[in-house]
């Protein structure tokens, strides 16, 4: 491959690297290079949000980034919520509310919705539909995600430290 | 959707990328956020042979107040400025506009100086500088020039800055006491642009304006100080009649282009509601 070169960066806090051209998108590395297929391709014009993954703490859309700026960086992927074979709480929350039809903006959602609760642990309603503002959903009318997102707050504040 | 082949830099320094930006001129493009150019760069619209990514270079980032200006890092991000304590208490404008950007994934990636240097007459920053009466701070290897928001926007996708130069940094004066604030934004969605928006400044001492100021976003080819507006309302009584007067002049300057978002005739009519909405707000909090 002309002009490639080696990136490295941590993914669901294991070790990565890849060989990619300038031009990649980090989208069709964590795809097609490591096949995490979490995150999906919905719009590719950074409008949908399917794709969202976390990036040093910041919820971004990876189509809209390149591989070669993520060197050095923490990604998080859908893939990395679940520990120890228990899932989330906000994965938890997305089936016992019926936050899903297809589930095709899910994994965009949970990881959004993840960094959300890092920052503002108990938001309200309108928060949640601010902060949640780039995840598009063409199925639930969004109203079962918003229930979801507050019932895992609630779940992750009642729980331990 | 892939851009064409470019050559990718990373500079850990400014004057890295000031020789850099020197070596390829034309051929090359500066990378801030990437959430305008990436997308012009998918659909092929824009094609830099060098791509050179002003991200790790820490002195272009951070909000902080010398003087009676508030000083901001170009690449410093649109969420950044959001949760600024600083700009909460000393340019609230700037956060109520920010907050009105594009979505909250854009916002952790997209940057004041990025929104600026494009140039795109839909871009909020451009009418919120104007507004503010801020001034850009332009460095080439040849030097450091600051040049302020009025004489900056040229045309679409045109600015004042030299294709050797960087913007590094943006200069407010901060607002005087008791100066009331508002950016009144009319979107069809979020992440839209703006159909239309008004930013105002304004203060009022016994029912009288003391000081305003008035720019609107995506109703021409650049962002517009609504001047005639500012001139009109100086020092008058301000009620329902002044509003009406201050929007009609303001709407008078309107030359928007017509797409989905409507047609001159609306985009015009909403410059001139958003006007009024922008002046009433910011004068509900002047004290």
């Amino acid at each position: 491959m002309a002009n490639s070169q080696t990136v490295s960066f941590t993914l669901n806090g294991k070790a990565v690297q890849a060989e990619v051209e300038p031009r990649e998108l980090l989208i069709h590395t964590l795809r097609e290079r490591l096949r995490h297929t979490g995150p999906h391709i919905g719009c590719e014009t950074t409008h949908c949000g399917a794709c969202t993954v976390d990036i040093d703490a910041m919820s971004i859309k990876s189509c809209t980034v390149l591989t070669v700026q993520c060197e050095g960086t923490q990604i998080l992927t859908v893939e990395g919520l679940e520990q120890n074979g228990h899932l989330h709480a906000l994965q938890e929350a997305f089936t016992q509310e019926h936050a899903l039809q297809c589930g095709y903006c899910t994994p965009g959602m949970i990881t959004r919705a993840y960094r959300l609760l890092q920052e503002i642990p108990q938001p309200t309603e309108q928060e949640i539909r601010y902060w949640m503002a780039g995840n598009l959903c063409r199925c639930t009318g969004y109203q079962n995600i918003v229930k979801a997102v507050q019932s895992a707050a609630a779940k992750l504040a009642a729980q331990p430290a | 959707m892939i851009p064409r082949p470019f050559e990718y830099h990373a500079p850990a320094s400014l004057p890295d990328a000031l020789s850099l930006l020197q070596r390829y001129g034309d051929e090359a493009k500066l990378l801030a956020g990437g959430h305008s150019l990436l997308p012009m760069m998918k659909l092929r619209f824009a094609a830099p042979g060098h791509l050179i990514d002003l991200g790790k270079i820490g002195e272009l980032k951070g909000i902080r107040q010398v003087g009676n200006e508030i000083h901001i890092g170009a690449m410093t991000t649109e969420n950044e400025l959001v949760w600024s304590p600083l700009l909460a208490q000393k340019v609230p404008l700037l956060v109520e506009g920010a907050r009105l950007i594009s979505d909250p994934q854009v916002r952790y990636k997209g940057t004041i100086g990025g929104d600026i240097a494009h140039g795109d007459p839909g871009n909020d920053h451009p009418a919120l500088m104007l507004a503010l009466d801020a001034s850009f701070v332009l460095r080439s290897a040849k030097g450091e020039r600051t040049v302020p928001a009025g004489g900056f926007f040229r045309g679409p996708f045109v600015t004042a800055m030299e294709p050797e130069e960087v913007l590094t940094r943006i200069q407010i004066p901060i607002p005087g006491a008791g100066t009331g604030w508002c950016y009144a934004k009319l979107k069809r969605k979020t992440g839209d642009f703006a159909t239309a928006a008004a930013a105002a400044l304004l203060r009022a001492k016994a029912g009288r304006v003391e000081f305003v100021r008035l720019a609107l976003t995506n109703v021409g080819a650049t962002p517009l100080k609504a001047q005639a507006a500012e001139q009109y309302l100086q020092g008058r009584a301000f009620d329902d009649a002044a509003i009406a007067e201050a929007a009609r002049l303001a709407m008078s300057i309107c030359e928007p282009s017509v797409d989905q978002r409507g047609d001159t005739a609306y985009k015009t009519a909403m410059a001139g509601e958003m006007t009024q909405r922008a002046l009433r707000t910011a004068a509900s909090r002047s004290q």
